[in-house]
């Protein structure tokens, strides 16, 4: 299973096996990672799933879609071009690594 | 003591996260009559049905995170409520006390008077229709709701036979205007999908519909979403108030004091609606139980959060913002054979809601509009040259 490694904003770090097809959002809502609240469940529907991808992962990204792209004018702490949302992010074999920063507040 | 929630759902969840968010230190205690840890119920008619999700993608927490926040999950459910000596008393006849009690006991389905037909509003009951529309050829769906919709596209998605009997002249006909009620007429018949309009349901037999025009379907699997009814016995038996749910102030609160109503089986002051309304809603079971929260530890404020919603039909995605109460004037920004447009409501000159399909931006921009109560002309909603975001 690819690990998937969270950062909080105060550097507490956790790497989480994430099944491939399962969400970001959901590896770190079904461990327990804190700093992800997924409020609308992983419908792209209240930005609460914000994260900050580490740069070297985002070239092994989808682009972001139009509705992520809306929402992520919405993230309770600042948009940055490395922005996603975690639960639009499906794991996939090539994203074993990857690395995300959970920000210091999501509502 | 502490808080004891009535109810593990959506709202009854977040109630109880809110709480330990928001600094609460007692005891909470969350009783829920279904045997799963609380989940979400919007998968169920959506990527569930088609196989896409699982149990624990619906799960909103695992076990462990009730452990960690020292909430108390109990299996049973709540007889009755002693306002009295406040306490709750559960099925087995063993008491809970509490100082702060919250019902979120949601809603349930309504039934027709007939055999055989399946129903959607548990995980329990997504399972069994999960597992009969794999064996199904011809699915019947009374109701043209959104979820007799949301059900509709996914079993159309499964290559099944469908057909929607829905009573009114259109499609989701209490929450939509026409023009979006015959787009998604349009999208489901583009589909394959038997839309019967103004039927009347005569009956049901062993693998048949029958409709009063003297018409029939096959069917192997029935299914029907034709509303809910909110669970308020319990507060109604307690001597609460109950109107189309249980009556709360603008704070969630009954009037007593101590307790608090929330989600599906509420209805309270909205100002959007400019009068009492129960929403059914994700977002509306979030926002309330947050606010309930806040309440309880002394920070309560006035309930105003903008009321949204969404519904996923096939690869059409419907957003609401707002609520169209009493609207007297629509405009569209879009056009609707571009497979994305909005509709914009209006109610004696001010924007009372927005529906956006496939336009995500619009619907965004029109939660912060509505919530701002700010001014935008017919003229400007439905001109795309003006940039909705700048509107203030
Ligand atoms: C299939 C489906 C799809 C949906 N899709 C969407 C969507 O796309 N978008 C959206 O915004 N909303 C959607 N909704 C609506 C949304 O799920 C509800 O508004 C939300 O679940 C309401 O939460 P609640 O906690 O108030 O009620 P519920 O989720 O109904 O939870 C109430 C719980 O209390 C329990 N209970 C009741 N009485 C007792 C008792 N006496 N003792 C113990 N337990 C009791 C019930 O069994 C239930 O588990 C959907 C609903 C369904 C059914
Ligand atoms: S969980 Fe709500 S947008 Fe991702």
């Amino acid at each position: 299973m690819p690990k998937i490694t969270y950062i909080s904003h105060t550097g507490t770090t956790r790497t989480i096996d994430v099944p491939v097809g399962d969400t970001v959002m959901e590896g770190a809502v079904q461990n327990g990672v804190d700093g992800i609240v997924a409020e609308c469940g992983g419908n792209c529907q209240c930005a609460t799933c914000h994260v900050y991808v580490e740069e070297k992962f985002l070239p092994l990204l989808d682009p972001i879609g139009e509705d992520q792209d809306a929402m992520l004018d919405t993230t309770a702490s600042p948009r940055k071009s490395n922005s996603r949302l975690s639960c639009q992010i499906h794991v996939k074999a090539e994203l074993d690594g990857l690395v995300v920063h959970t920000p210091p507040t999501q509502q | 003591m502490g808080v004891v929630i009535i109810g593990g759902g959506q709202a009854g969840f977040q109630t109880a996260a809110s709480l330990r968010l928001e600094g609460f230190e007692e005891r909470i205690t969350l009783i829920g009559d279904e045997p799963h840890v609380p989940y979400q119920r919007p998968p169920l008619s959506k990527g569930f049905l088609l196989g896409k999700q699982e149990q624990r993608h619906a799960e909103l927490r695992p076990a462990a995170f009730y452990e960690t926040q020292r909430i108390t999950l109990v299996t049973a459910r709540v007889a009755a409520i002693d306002r009295t000596s406040r306490r709750v008393k559960l099925d087995s006849g063993e008491h809970i006390e509490y100082d702060t009690l919250v019902l979120a006991t949601g809603a349930r389905n309504r039934m027709l008077p007939y055999e055989g037909v399946c129903y959607l509003r548990t995980l329990g009951e997504a399972t069994e229709i999960r597992q009969r529309l794999a064996a199904a050829q011809d699915v019947v769906v009374i109701g043209g709701g959104f979820i007799g919709l949301e059900v509709a596209a996914a079993a159309r998605t499964l290559s099944k036979q469908v057909t929607v009997i829905e009573g009114q002249p259109r499609l989701m006909a209490r929450v939509v205007a026409p023009v979006v009620s015959e787009y998604f007429r349009g999208q489901h018949e583009n589909k394959g999908v038997d839309v019967l309009l103004n039927a009347t349901l005569y009956g049901i037999r062993e693998r048949e519909v029958l409709l009063r025009e003297r018409t029939s379907r096959p069917a192997d699997l029935v299914i029907a979403g034709i509303g809910v009814e909110p669970n308020v016995e319990l507060a109604r038996d307690a001597g609460l108030p109950v109107g189309n749910g249980i009556t709360v102030d603008e704070y969630l609160r009954t009037p007593d004091e101590r307790i608090f109503a929330i989600g599906d089986c509420a209805e309270c002051p909205n100002p959007f609606a400019q009068m009492c309304v129960r929403l059914e809603s994700v977002q509306n079971a979030v926002d309330q139980a947050t606010s309930a929260a806040k309440a309880i530890v002394g920070r309560g404020a006035p309930y105003a959060a903008v009321p949204w919603f969404w519904t996923d039909q096939y690869d059409i995605h419907l957003q609401m913002a707002g609520l169209p109460v009493g609207f007297d004037q629509i405009v569209t920004r879009g056009e609707p054979e571009s497979r994305k447009f909005s509709v914009f409501y209006f109610r004696i000159g001010k924007l009372c809601a927005v529906d956006s399909i496939n336009r995500p931006a619009d619907h965004l921009a029109a939660r912060k509009l509505i919530g701002a109560h700010t001014a935008l002309s017919p003229d400007q909603a439905s001109d795309e040259s003006f940039d909705l975001k700048t509107a203030s």
